[in-house]
């Protein structure tokens, strides 16, 4: 896969930045989709573009502390105020997006993202 | 060099602070990327650990250029069953916890995962102790 920006998805994710636009040009790797916070932690790899319904502040310490290159909020879930905040702070793309994180999932797919096929 | 944060719990504003100091420390003193994640893994485990279940703690990281040991001590309920909460997807997280996406029963597995030495120690009614090594590989070792 040649190398993709988190801007090159927002197009065809149909999302807004709500917030950490200085994170635009990370490189996504690949993907990975979980509401589970310890599951992201435990198997998202470094690079993953992260698909997601949860919106509070804590998606954003597990962004950063799994070194993620973005957070798409899925199903048109609001985030919260805090949430922004610290994902301008820490450079991490805060995306939103009306579709369904199936659809998401799908869409990123199409594009060349994969995930790991760990067993 | 010694590191000493602080964890409240239920300060669900504060989590995942400690940790993220953790790894930029580990970043700045040059150690490789996918070490400085793993200790930050483990160290945001057991300091929401702390957040969820305890009433405080303190995360301790003693960080020298062979290893990175972190020591999470709290004052809590305690465990009253080591193995049983060492297996995957077994949680006493409340509700309106799990809600929130943590609480799934990952978190001391996780910790055991991504450390080279893990020990717990708990006493039901005064708190638990939770220690992990996380060996620095050598700068010949990476290449």
């Amino acid at each position: 896969m040649r190398c993709v920006k988190v801007r090159d998805f927002l197009d065809s994710l149909d999302c807004t930045v709500e917030a950490g636009a200085a994170g635009l040009d990370n490189e996504v790797r690949g993907g990975y989709a979980s509401d589970l916070l310890s599951d992201v932690m435990a198997h998202a790899r470094d690079g993953d573009i992260w698909v997601t319904v949860q919106a509070h502040q804590n998606i954003i310490a597990v962004a950063t502390l799994a070194g993620l290159a973005a957070v798409v909020v899925a199903g048109g879930v609001e985030c919260e105020p805090e949430t922004a905040r610290r994902a301008e702070e820490e450079g991490i793309p805060l995306l939103r997006t009306r579709l369904a994180a199936f659809e998401v999932v799908g869409r990123l797919h199409a594009a060349g993202v994969r995930g790991s096929a760990r067993g | 060099m010694l590191l000493e944060c602080p964890v409240t719990g239920e300060d669900f504003q504060a989590a995942g602070e400690a940790a993220a100091r953790l790894k930029r420390t580990l970043r700045q003193l040059g150690i490789d990327a996918a070490t400085a994640r793993r200790a930050a893994i483990v160290a945001y485990e057991a300091e929401m650990n702390i957040v969820i279940h305890a009433f405080r703690g303190v995360l301790s990281v003693d960080i020298s250029p062979e290893r990175i040991e972190i020591l999470a001590d709290d004052e809590g309920p305690g465990i009253p069953d080591i193995a049983l909460a060492m297996q995957e997807g077994y949680s006493t997280a409340p509700e309106y916890i799990r809600e929130m996406g943590f609480g799934a029963g990952l978190g001391l597995p996780n910790m055991r995962r991504y450390s080279d030495e893990f020990h717990i120690e708990s006493t039901v009614g005064r708190g638990t102790s939770v220690r992990m090594v996380i060996n620095v590989p050598s700068k010949g070792s990476l290449a």
